[in-house]
């Protein structure tokens, strides 16, 4: 197996142990957050809850557009493991099509989205620098497009909220697939079923 | 004035909860088992580890009430507080404590920039999985907090005697979901 992968669209040579064993002994070989939060369940009662609200609420903002904006918010981060989980859970809301996942992911302003998904993106950015850099002009941009305050709302916690996930996952250096082929099985399950301790206490789908 | 409409008057975090209380509630509950659970470092460490990241992150309020925690929590050393939050290599804090801000320091920055060199440093002051584990998922949490409180710009008290007696509570009570006034 090659250890040679893209972070960003740059191959990296990964050290293999850097790369694959969590700093702590988490007691499991699950990857990523699920691995984590098997480790430490009292934690992820929590975040399992906050995930299931605000990535799948079906009011106001759509859970495809919910994962997109926790995808590319993601890869602000540079999280590998986040970044490609939320973005093939996109992919299954959105039939699919991965080309527009991919392209949301890198370069949202010349994406094939809505005016108002790009205005809302565009606070995502804002809130992944720092909560300060959000300006009135791109809370009146996304309204002049639509966005609602519980949309405003939303964007902007899912923005911060992948700024915890993602920095858990990292921080731990929690056990990362490299193989891409890996993500899909998974993303089907949460899309299904949703978020919760079923992702880290059931058998880890592989279809 | 927040970027949404919150309820007036209601400072921080408080005001964007009751906004949106689905949300809040799982928030609410993430702060009290990881501030207030079952952890090996004590709840003053933990308040410590918060305003310390909310003071990197530039986040006032954030700040503001979980120094005013972390120095009701402490007590007659309460100064350690402000010691750490004016520069943590001169601060008295055993070399332990150090280790895990730094590595809080590193997680603010981003998750990816704690390397295996900061951990076997930290592991040398005799820093356990559970310890650590904690001190990266408290200052995760609050690189979450301190952008929801500032990204929708809530209401940020400037009159210490507030933060004072927010601590107070905080200390005494933890955490859970602020009720709206009837």
């Amino acid at each position: 197996m090659s250890n040679l992968i893209c972070i960003n669209e740059r191959p990296v040579l990964i050290n293999h142990k850097t790369y694959h064993m969590p700093y702590i002994n988490v007691n499991n070989d699950l990857p990523g957050i699920r691995g984590l939060m098997a480790y430490r369940p009292e934690t992820a009662d929590a975040m399992g809850a906050l995930a299931n609200i605000l990535l799948r609420d079906t009011q106001g903002l759509s859970p495809a557009e919910r994962e997109l904006i926790a995808t590319h918010v993601s890869y602000l981060n540079e999280c590998f493991y986040c970044h490609h989980s939320h973005g093939e859970i996109a992919v299954c809301y959105l039939n699919g099509d991965r080309e527009l996942v991919d392209r949301v992911r890198k370069d949202y302003q010349n994406a094939p989205i809505s005016d108002k998904l790009k205005a809302l993106l565009q606070i995502a950015a804002k809130v992944q620098k720092g909560g300060r850099q959000v300006s009135e002009g791109d809370i009146a941009n996304a309204r002049d497009q639509g966005a609602t305050d519980k949309d405003i709302h939303d964007t902007v916690l899912i923005a911060a909220a992948f700024c915890m996930f993602n920095r858990y996952v990292d921080g731990l250096g929690a056990t990362t697939p490299t193989d891409l082929s890996t993500y899909p099985p998974r993303a089907r399950q949460v899309a299904e079923h949703g978020y919760g301790s079923h992702i880290f206490s059931k058998a880890q789908p592989t279809m | 004035m927040a970027h949404i409409q919150v309820p007036e008057g209601v400072p921080g975090i408080r005001s964007l909860v009751l906004f949106r209380p689905e949300t809040g509630q799982s928030l609410y509950d993430l702060a009290q088992v990881l501030l207030r659970g079952e952890s090996p470092l004590t709840a003053a460490e933990r308040e410590l580890i918060a305003a310390y990241v909310s003071s990197r992150n530039d986040c006032h309020f954030c700040m503001s009430s979980h120094a005013a925690a972390a120095r009701s929590l402490y007590g007659d050393r309460r100064q350690l507080v402000d010691d750490v939050l004016t520069d943590l290599q001169q601060a008295p804090v055993s070399n332990k404590l150090r280790s895990l801000l730094q590595i809080a320091g590193k997680v603010q920055i981003l998750g990816k920039l704690v390397t295996e060199e900061d951990v076997a440093e930290a592991r040398a002051q005799g820093v356990t999985d559970r310890e650590l584990h904690d001190t990266v998922l408290i200052a995760a949490a609050f690189s979450m907090f301190n952008r929801y409180v500032d990204g929708l710009a809530s209401w940020t008290p400037t009159d210490p005697a507030v933060y004072d007696e927010m601590g107070k509570r905080m200390a005494e009570k933890g955490y859970s979901l602020p009720q709206p006034v009837k």
